[in-house]
């Protein structure tokens, strides 16, 4: 068992001694991870704040100014250009210097006096078509709110008068609604906080799957395999000599976006680290294994790029790291059962942001533990077949 | 440069690519999938949002907002709690992302005209899906609020509902609001990236590795033909390429195609010259196919997912990334593809990004040209 565990040893030691010399090696542990975290933690912003608007005042009475200033008070929006030109508001659209045009029509202000329905219109850019339904929500709300404030008094009072004039008894309550909203895990909604947890996962997966392919697989294609096969080195030795130092890189990986998230981007850290910690070592176990099973399908280091990275692709696109699943098709849904990145997208989610452990976590625990012995079971025996 | 002997490399690289099945299936397979398995999974579409009612009033106006949560298409209700604590219990699991509370004191405070407090709470974590569900909710609420007023005042004046201010919303150039219209262009120049980089990253590494680049270089053939003439034939590959992934984004995924067609394959043309050519020139600095590959899938891939926007809007960036957001040309091709697509716009608004494109295509090819010549020397 010594003398197993020590030839094991040797092999890691090899391993990081080959990957830390080779350049190509030492881009990819570095830029990737440097890259994605600072993209989605500092570039990165879904936020919708101080939108560009063009005002367009075809009216200009002192109430199309009191709505402007609604706008302006609002924050939402920053105004951009004040226009009649019907022709320069479609070009300002068109090249999208502005996302939302606001048009008072004429006649805004005298029929506000006389407490009829006043037109207003807006424009807004749907190319992307999430902020255009964001901007249009907050519009509608702001004019809303203007309508509430200012413009139901002139109507308030004709219907006092009418009602005395008929002789009725006078009410005066109204309905109103209000809305409180409270925001739990993101109270500011924030898209960093969504974001840089999961660049752990992309980092793993990008990482570890990659390196350990190219690792068997050169090891194949100069030759050396054979040398290794005439030392005692048993195939399950050589396997945990060659996955074990990926491991460590990963689990680095982990601890260093996790600091990076907390200290850098203050992103809160609600769960258990015991719990980020366990669950990573699982997810290492699918990748890990993934891994394996590329390096024996791949004869050139080229291939194992290739294949590695037509695996991390789609893994990414339906990981639910962009795109969240409940959107996606039914069928679609289905598929990313399988997909062992969701799973821990959701673990480091929860775990971050949410606070939950393993009492609300234990299926995807469970379902990244089935995946990691499978996968790694699987590509161990295929890996001896392939040497044997 | 002389054009016959640029052609003679064209045809042989052409040879290679129709010999070698993967790369072939690379160039064209591969491309085509990725368009329609994520233009087909990939949406930000907000709507059936799982929520969970707690009503706490019981009474006739309180199952009455309920009701206009359930026949919204923006919300599925999952269930009804029967206190605050099932709700936060969904919450934490992620079954459910918003809930909604009424007070037991709705009735009566909308009955006797005090404000009548509605409690929501959202599951932050998916920013974007949360702000977006605020909004419909909000939404929702204040347009049932206007419609209770209108029928109180309405009782007074015989009928003929009307609202203080009409505000109609006309959405422009993706009126059905469907993500999918700027997915699937941001997608064709995320692939394409990707593919013209990837294919040509090879090119010259193996000539080198398995040593026919001496034999090129004992022909008459110069620095200048060699680069110009593999992109020639990897041009054409990305032609049918871009093609492919044209007619899936229009007839496939139905995205309307507003502006010239002209002006679209012209400017896919410049960013396809422009990618080869920073394929061939990774090729010809790494020397080897390895590496060329992996930078190539790294510098590709993560500029042109995350700086180009196709997705991700960009700001604030340090100036580390704002210099190759600048040079990223992705990002230059999405917003004309989008301007082509969605706005229907022509060369007059989009001339920068073409001007850029183009500059680029140039800049990279000449520097192709020089490192090559410097490794062959």
């Amino acid at each position: 068992m010594t003398q197993a565990w020590g030839r094991v040893r040797e092999i890691i030691k090899k391993e990081f001694r080959q990957s830390l010399r080779d350049p190509r090696m030492r881009v990819l542990l570095i830029v990737p991870p440097l890259v994605q975290l600072i993209v989605f933690g500092y570039a990165v912003n879904l936020d919708i704040e101080s939108s560009p608007m063009a005002w367009m005042d075809l009216d200009r009475t002192p109430q199309s100014r009191e709505l402007l200033a609604a706008f302006r008070g609002s924050n939402r929006f920053v105004v951009k250009s004040s226009t009649s030109g019907e022709d320069e508001i479609h070009d300002r659209l068109d090249r999208g210097e502005v996302q939302i045009v606001v048009r008072v029509l004429p006649g805004f202000g005298r029929e506000i006096l006389r407490g009829n329905t006043a037109p207003v219109q807006l424009l807004v850019d749907g190319t992307n078509s999430n902020s255009a339904s964001i901007l249009s929500g907050y519009a509608a709300q702001i004019i809303a709110g203007y309508a509430g404030k200012v413009a139901a008094q002139p109507q308030r009072s004709r219907l006092v008068m009418q009602t005395e004039a008929a002789g009725a008894q006078v009410r005066i309550g109204l309905p109103s609604l209000a809305v409180r909203s409270r925001v739990w895990f993101n109270p500011e909604l924030k898209s960093r906080y969504y974001f840089v947890p999961g660049v752990i996962v992309n980092i793993i997966a990008l990482v570890t799957v990659m390196l350990t392919a190219m690792s068997i697989v050169r090891e194949k294609e100069i030759g050396t395999m054979e040398q290794l096969m005439v030392t005692p080195i048993r195939p399950i030795e050589l396997m945990l000599g060659k996955i074990l130092p990926f491991a460590l890189i990963g689990l680095l990986d982990v601890g260093l976006v996790t600091t990076a998230a907390l200290l850098v981007f203050r992103i809160p850290f609600r769960g258990s680290g015991i719990l980020l910690f366990g669950a990573s070592i699982l997810f290492l176990l699918t990748t890990l294994g993934a891994g394996l099973f590329i390096s024996t399908i791949s004869q050139t280091q080229q291939q194992a790029v290739l294949s590695s990275f037509f695996f991390f692709m789609p893994a990414f696109m339906l990981s639910g790291f962009t795109f969240p699943i409940r959107n996606m098709p039914l069928p679609v849904q289905y598929v990313t059962y399988a997909n062992p990145l969701r799973y821990f997208i959701e673990i480091v989610r929860g775990v971050f942001l949410k606070g939950t452990g393993v009492v609300i976590l234990w299926p995807q625990i469970a379902a990244l533990f089935v995946y990691g012995v499978t996968a790694l079971g699987l590509s161990a025996i295929h890996f001896r077949k392939r040497l044997d | 440069m002389n054009m016959r002997r640029t052609w003679a490399v064209t045809r042989k690289e052409l040879l290679h690519i129709v010999r070698d099945p993967r790369s072939l299936s690379i160039a064209l397979a591969i491309p085509l999938f990725m368009i329609i398995l994520f233009g087909y999974a990939l949406s930000l579409d907000v709507d059936r949002i799982p929520a969970m009612i707690y009503d706490a009033d019981g009474s006739p106006q309180s199952r009455d907002l309920v009701s206009q949560f359930q026949g919204s298409r923006y919300f599925q209700i999952i269930g009804f709690a029967r206190d605050y604590r099932a709700i936060e219990r969904k919450l934490d699991s992620g079954e459910c992302l918003m809930g909604v509370i009424i007070p037991n004191d709705y009735a009566r405070d909308l009955l006797s005209g005090r404000e009548a407090g509605i409690q929501l709470i959202l599951d932050g974590s998916d920013s974007n899906t949360a702000s977006i569900a605020l909004g419909y909710a909000d939404a929702l609420v204040s347009l049932y609020g206007a419609r209770l007023r209108a029928e109180i005042l309405n009782q007074g004046r015989g009928g003929q509902a009307s609202a203080p201010i009409d505000g109609r919303i006309r959405v422009w150039y993706n009126s059905e609001l469907k993500s999918r219209n700027y997915i699937v262009p941001g997608l064709i120049a995320v692939v394409l990236m990707i593919i013209s980089a990837l294919l040509t990253s090879l090119t010259i590494a193996r000539e080198w590795e398995s040593g026919t680049m001496e034999q090129l270089l004992s022909t008459p053939v110069r620095a200048q033909e060699l680069v110009l003439g593999k992109m020639t034939a990897f041009f054409f590959l990305g032609i049918v390429d871009t093609v492919l992934a044209l007619v899936a984004g229009v007839f496939v995924f139905e995205v309307p195609l507003r502006g010239g067609l002209l002006l679209l394959g012209a400017t896919s043309g410049v960013f396809l010259m422009g990618a080869l050519c920073w394929g061939i020139l990774l090729s010809a600095v790494a020397r080897s196919q390895l590496l060329a590959y992996q930078m190539g899938m790294i510098s590709s891939f993560l500029p042109a997912f995350l700086l180009s926007g196709f997705i991700y809007a960009i700001e604030n960036m340090p100036a580390v990334i704002l210099i190759i957001y600048l040079l990223t040309p992705s990002r230059y091709f999405v917003t004309v593809l989008k301007g082509v697509f969605l706005k229907g716009v022509g060369v007059q608004i989009l001339w920068v990004e073409i001007v850029f494109l183009a500059a680029y295509a140039s800049i990279v090819f000449l520097t192709a040209t020089r490192v090559l010549k410097r490794k062959i020397a």
